[in-house]
């Protein structure tokens, strides 16, 4: 990410929930409206303790139902707002998103992702996907989702967050997990104050004598109105498909298999791509940075070039169905995955590649 | 005060020389309420609009609207007006609310979206002390779904998800909220009130403009029921919806203060 960076703010090691914090605070947030859980208390703990120190507003709400209708009244009323969970609470908040979607106003999510269903563990888990990029709530609407994969970008992703949230009037969310969150790195934070407030004519600030009273509201009775606001927000989506897709490549040009994965998935195939070039097999990887949008373009040029792509995620294989829309049959789409807050080991992501291999010998044997 | 008139409202050419003493403050817009007749929601909708405009508070004051018949209040209150999720306009109003302290911000909601679904928004919402002024329409059943039990609904009362009446053994005792809110020290100013007859109305005018005077001190939440009528839901007259408030609803509300502020 080309996050303009403090020179003079030094490189600190910090977890990643920390990072995130830290990064609320440089981004100059309005408001953070929240409830504990693990494994992302450690949000609302640095907020609280900081904050009061710093500037901005920080509230422990009575659940996350609360905090995400806090998050509603306020970014209605133009602030800058976010909040964090984990899979159970992200689950409560599934309402307030989709009148937030609705209603076209720009925050910032935070599911620091444990394994589910239900109330599960709180080991890391990418269980959410589903969740996150295809709806989470009723109705036709969109997040715009942003996968770290780092400490460093535990930070600078709450910046990236928040600048498209309020470009297009979205929710954005962060989705991470729970040893992306816990685990500690190198971060430079993002420069305090680096990230201009917008212009927000149509929030509720009081109705002066200049305007007609501005509405913020999910409610279009009228099929004709509801259809038109559903077509401006699919207009909208169409737009940021076009422009906000975002994606890392490693040692893609002369692959023969690629991996797909992201957040902490894409550090463990990183290896496996390091492991199998010692062996002689030529694996790529791309990283999806942003969930939704999703690279299907990307991925249906790169289906030319290599003989199968393979989705490594921490589930039962969710992005994988993203995988195979985007390559549209041109080549073999396999899955690897652990669940239920277990991580795939990359040596298990490569024995899984070696069989694929050496099933393919045998059949051309 | 005066206050100027569109030529519309204005009075006859031939009323030169009277003064106005009454009319339709510039807080309302000119959309016609599309409340049932004899509703009581109207009437409040007037008051409260009728004090924001009285007090000079129109670019100053934020309104959260529920769900259920008041989901268009912001059709007809001509201020800034959010349209909260079923339940939770009070986590809408802190959030307003914390964002920007130096506004008036109130939240008007009805029975089941106040003391039904939302009621750990509102307990929370009066705990902390949440300084905004909450408007609760209480009339004992969900109007805009079409007349269902509501958890105000009176022990025996007839709706179409209690046909036989309410059963207080399988659904328990109508749920007097304001009674318990008044425990919570963040709660500062709780009243009963009602439009039934001109001096209800004029007492809940007083009662809306405490709540903002004591908004504007910081005091804490001011926490205003209206027991009102639905004629619709009741399968009454609207006449005949009065005389159920005066001799059944009221027995079981008491209208007059619950909290109000201690002496200094």
């Amino acid at each position: 990410m080309e996050e303009k960076k403090n020179k003079t703010s030094e490189a600190k090691l910090m977890k990643g929930n920390e990072a995130l914090a830290e990064a609320a605070i440089r981004a100059d947030i309005d408001g953070y409206f929240g409830y504990p859980i693990t494994p992302q208390s450690e949000v609302l703990e640095y907020l609280e303790r900081e904050i009061p120190k710093r500037h901005g507003l920080v509230l422990q709400a009575e659940s996350e139902i609360a905090s995400i209708n806090m998050i509603y009244g306020a970014a209605g009323a133009g602030a800058r707002v976010m909040t964090s969970s984990s899979g159970p609470g992200i689950s409560l908040m599934q309402e307030g998103l989709s009148y937030i979607a609705s209603a076209q106003l720009p925050c910032l999510v935070v599911n620091v992702v444990r394994g589910g269903p239900g109330l599960g563990t709180i080991q890391p888990s990418q269980g959410d996907y589903f969740q996150a990029v295809k709806g989470g709530g009723h109705g036709d609407y969109h997040l715009i989702v942003l996968a770290p994969a780092s400490v460093q970008e535990m930070a600078d992703f709450v910046f990236e967050g928040f600048r498209l949230a309020e470009k297009y009037r979205n929710p954005a969310m962060i989705l991470t997990d729970g040893a992306l969150g816990q685990m500690m790195e190198k971060v430079i934070q993002p420069e305090e104050g680096s990230l201009p407030k917008i212009k927000t004519p149509w929030a509720t600030t009081g109705k002066t004598k200049d305007r007609d009273h501005n509405i913020i509201t999910s409610l279009f009775i009228k099929p004709e109105e509801m259809e038109s606001v559903n077509l401006q927000l699919q207009e909208k989506y169409r737009k940021i498909e076009k422009d906000e897709v975002r994606f890392e490549e490693i040692k893609t040009e002369d692959a023969d298999i690629l991996l797909v994965a992201f957040g902490l998935s894409s550090r463990i195939c990183q290896k496996t791509v390091d492991l199998g070039r010692e062996k002689g097999i030529k694996i790529g990887l791309l990283r999806p940075i942003t969930l939704y949008p999703y690279p299907y373009k990307r991925l249906n040029e790169l289906a030319d070039q290599v003989d199968f792509m393979m989705s490594v995620e921490m589930n039962a294989g969710q992005m994988v169905e993203d995988v195979k829309l985007a390559v549209e049959g041109k080549v073999p789409v396999h899955f690897t995955g652990r669940m239920g807050g277990m991580i795939p080991s990359p040596d298990d992501v490569l024995h899984e590649i070696e069989s694929i291999l050496d099933n393919q010998n045998v059949l051309q044997d | 005060m005066s206050i100027e008139r569109p030529s519309t409202l204005d009075f006859p050419p031939d009323a030169e020389g009277m003064e106005m003493v009454y009319c339709r403050p510039d807080t309302l817009t000119d959309t016609p309420f599309h409340y049932c007749p004899g509703c009581g929601h109207s009437v409040v909708h007037r008051v409260l609009m009728e004090v924001v405009e009285e007090l000079g508070l129109q670019e100053k004051t934020i309104g959260v609207a529920p769900v259920g018949c008041s989901v268009f209040a912001y059709h007809y209150m001509n201020i800034d007006m959010q349209e909260a999720a079923h339940g939770r306009a009070s986590a809408v109003a802190t959030g307003i609310k914390r964002v920007l302290p130096d506004r008036y911000v109130f939240s008007y909601q009805g029975d089941g979206d106040l003391a039904a679904i939302g009621t750990a928004e509102t307990i929370h919402t009066v705990n902390r002390g949440e300084n905004i002024l909450m408007v609760f329409i209480n009339n004992g059943i969900y109007g805009m779904t079409g007349g269902q039990m509501a958890p105000t609904s009176l022990p025996g009362q007839v709706t179409t998800t209690s046909p036989y009446g309410r059963d207080v053994k399988m659904v328990g005792h109508p749920i007097r909220i304001a009674d318990l809110l008044i425990q919570l020290p963040g709660a500062y100013y709780v009243t009963r009130q009602a439009v039934h007859n001109p001096n209800a109305v004029r007492k809940l005018k007083k009662a809306f403009e405490k709540s903002f005077q004591y908004q504007k001190e910081g005091k804490g939440t001011c926490f205003v029921e209206v027991v009102s009528n639905c004629p619709s839901g009741w399968r009454m007259t609207p006449v005949e919806s009065i005389k159920y408030l005066e001799d059944t609803m009221f027995p079981a509300y008491p209208l007059g203060d619950l909290k109000v502020p201690e002496k200094v």
